[in-house]
């Protein structure tokens, strides 16, 4: 068994999500591989691009699909911006799925708190849709996005339909506003102000630029949220996914396998030191 | 391993090599290329860099003939054990065009079995490490496996150390504790021999040796422990991972990284160091492609690069990364050190730093540089 080797999947569905940013839904073509495959929200496949390369995506989609892969991508790169061209029918490799997810199960019956900012917001959409299709297993859902510009937002009517339902806040926030834009403009961290929360029945998951993760994070722990109950998806360089090939290391952790989800505690050591 | 000793003759060396290649082993060993001593296949004694010394320090690699009938009088060359099995550029897998999509084939390699005539310590140490890194994971890395899976070694026990060599403070030599099939110490006119598998038994019984006279274990106990003695380098004796990451902000990894050139040389020679990228070479005709890995350096900018952030911009980032890891985060890993004390990443730096004193400086701790940084 050869753990580097992608297996080839078709696109079943591309949506345009902005200018940049687009998700594509794929189904494994080997039906023996597609019926096994299961994953975790937070957890991401390695993705190929025909004759160019490899990139490490995280699943957008809902675990109980699994036969429906949802991967939501952002061209900025020579793969990316290759993936960006493909169409419904078209073929693609996948491996995975790779790392820890976020703590879906620990979170039962707690309130859950989620924070992105950017891009950040595809890894925790995964966990917003889990709890929405199992609402009744969570408590209070308080949803925080930031975004630098409104076009930017992904999912745009999916926040919408999500502030309307019962126990669920939604506050988003755009550095820079524009007309229709009926948010706050500014920074994600000004939104914290607006959201209450008990912090001894609460969990909170994060991901988006570590900048505004340890911001974050440094307001919920002034606000009493303990350590463990804050979890963060981190990002570096990836090529391997299986702890191999040394690129994403963060201090000891390897992201692809010990994370990319983590407990605060986890990796506070390095957290905010540049060059980790 | 056998507590035996058997006693090997200068001019039976041939005879020893004869018989480990009747089982089908092609021998690598150490052979003078272009004025450095190199691991390549061979056959004849006649390949081995008989009466050479090296004289080695930081920046600083000299092979000079002695005169004598030594084999392995010299402390190690620029490779260790690592392109062996881990190879410096090797194909993963093609894939092909069909019709709809595409298939892939894995392209392990072909390989033969090797015997290894010549492993020092800290080689046969670092190999222990790799062996964590690729085949003691969560994943068996089927590349490294495959080059792994029919060696023979033959260890030496170092009887000379270069001044760069620290193995003792690093805890893996100069004699090899574990690790081979068969070991060596060499005395002017022999080999101390010993074996350490059931098949190092074999091929010594083939030979047909007289067992080792206390003299000759003497002179082969002196050997080495003056090899031990005469290294002048050690590393700080304390937990490296705790004070190396106490001392995150010393003011000595802006010093050193206005010296390193960010080559990398350090971490081609080091014989742990096992970060790798992948590529792609697509076929001109655009059918196929292939998916190839090289050894990778964490002192390069693609290193730490993501979608137009760099995790690692400044040298000294990059020097503290491989030294908070070789030294420190390593034990998180894998339980172990990343360093074995060969000091080859010292010999081949061209700006000649000495890793062990810049280690000592930052540990020293009495000097801390108030940056600033660490947002929590």
């Amino acid at each position: 068994m050869n753990p580097y080797l992608p297996y080839e999947a078709e696109i079943m569905e591309r949506h345009q999500e902005t200018d940049t940013v687009f998700t594509l839904h794929l189904r494994l073509t080997d039906p023996e591989m597609g019926r096994s495959y299961q994953f975790q929200p937070g957890q991401f496949n390695m993705l190929y691009l025909f004759g160019v390369g490899e990139v490490p995506i995280s699943i957008s989609s809902d675990p109980q699909e699994p036969h429906l892969l949802g991967h939501t991508i952002r061209s900025v790169g020579r793969v990316t911006e290759g993936m960006a061209k493909l169409a419904v029918g078209d073929r693609i490799g996948i491996r995975g799925p790779y790392g820890r997810g976020w703590p879906l199960k620990a979170a039962e019956g707690k309130d859950v708190i989620i924070v992105t900012g950017g891009l950040g917001c595809a890894p925790v959409v995964s966990v917003i849709n889990y709890i929405m299709k199992r609402r009744d297993r969570y408590g209070k859902l308080t949803i925080i996005q930031g975004v630098k510009h409104p076009r930017d937002m992904i999912y745009r009517e999916q926040y919408d339909a999500w502030a309307k339902i019962p126990d669920t806040r939604v506050f988003l926030s755009a550095s820079s506003g524009e007309a229709l834009w009926p948010w706050h403009v500014g920074s994600v961290i000004d939104l914290f102000s607006e959201v209450k929360f008990d912090s001894a029945v609460s969990v909170s998951m994060m991901c988006g630029p570590e900048g505004m993760m340890i911001a974050a994070i440094r307001l919920l722990l002034e606000r009493g949220m303990p350590e463990h109950s804050i979890y963060m998806s981190m990002e570096r360089n990836m090529q391997c996914a299986i702890g191999h090939c040394g690129h994403c290391q963060y201090g000891g952790k390897f992201i692809c396998k010990n994370g990319p989800v983590f407990a605060y505690p986890d990796v506070k050591e390095l957290l905010g030191i540049k060059g980790f | 391993m056998t507590d035996k000793l058997f006693y090997l003759p200068r001019e039976r060396f041939q005879f020893f090599l004869t018989c480990i290649s009747n089982h089908c082993y092609q021998c690598i060993g150490p052979q003078l290329r272009d004025g450095a001593i190199l691991y390549e296949a061979f056959t004849s004694v006649e390949a081995l860099p008989k009466g050479y010394r090296d004289s080695q320090k930081p920046g600083e690699y000299r092979v000079k003939q002695n005169g004598d009938q030594r084999f392995f009088a010299w402390a190690n060359g620029p490779q260790a054990l690592k392109p062996l099995f881990f190879a410096p550029e090797e194909p993963m897998w093609r894939a092909h065009k069909n019709d709809e999509g595409f298939v892939v084939d894995g392209l392990l390699p072909e390989t033969k079995s090797i015997a290894v005539i010549g492993a020092r310590a800290c080689d046969l140490a670092a190999l222990k490490i790799q062996d964590k890194v690729f085949l003691q994971g969560d994943y068996i890395d089927p590349y490294y496996a495959r080059r792994r899976e029919s060696v023979f070694l033959v260890g030496v026990n170092c009887t000379h150390s270069a001044s760069t060599c620290f193995c003792v403070s690093a805890g893996n030599g100069p004699r090899c504790d574990s690790g081979f099939d068969i070991v060596l110490t060499e005395l002017d006119d022999g080999f101390v021999v010993q074996a350490g598998s059931e098949m190092g038994g074999i091929i010594l019984s083939e030979l047909n040796l007289g067992t080792a006279i206390e003299e000759q274990i003497l002179l082969s106990n002196s050997a080495t422990e003056y090899a031990a003695t005469t290294q002048t380098r050690s590393l700080p004796e304390e937990d490296l991972r705790k004070t190396l990451f106490a001392n995150l902000h010393h003011e000595r990894w802006e010093n050193v990284a206005e010296r390193c050139l960010s080559c990398g040389n350090c971490t081609q020679v080091c014989p742990t160091c096992f970060c790798h990228t992948e590529a792609e070479v697509p076929a001109l005709d655009g059918n196929s492609s292939v998916h190839m890995r090289q050894w990778a350096s964490c002192f390069s900018e693609g290193h730490g690069y993501i979608h137009g952030m760099q995790t690692r911009p400044e040298i000294t980032h990059r020097y503290r990364q491989w030294l908070t890891h070789k030294l420190g985060s390593w034990h998180d890993q894998f339980g172990t050190s990343g360093c074995v004390g060969c000091g080859r990443c010292m010999t081949w730096c061209p700006a000649a730093i000495d890793m062990v004193e810049e280690v000592n400086i930052i540990c020293g701790g009495d000097r801390f540089w108030q940056s600033g940084e660490g947002a929590l």
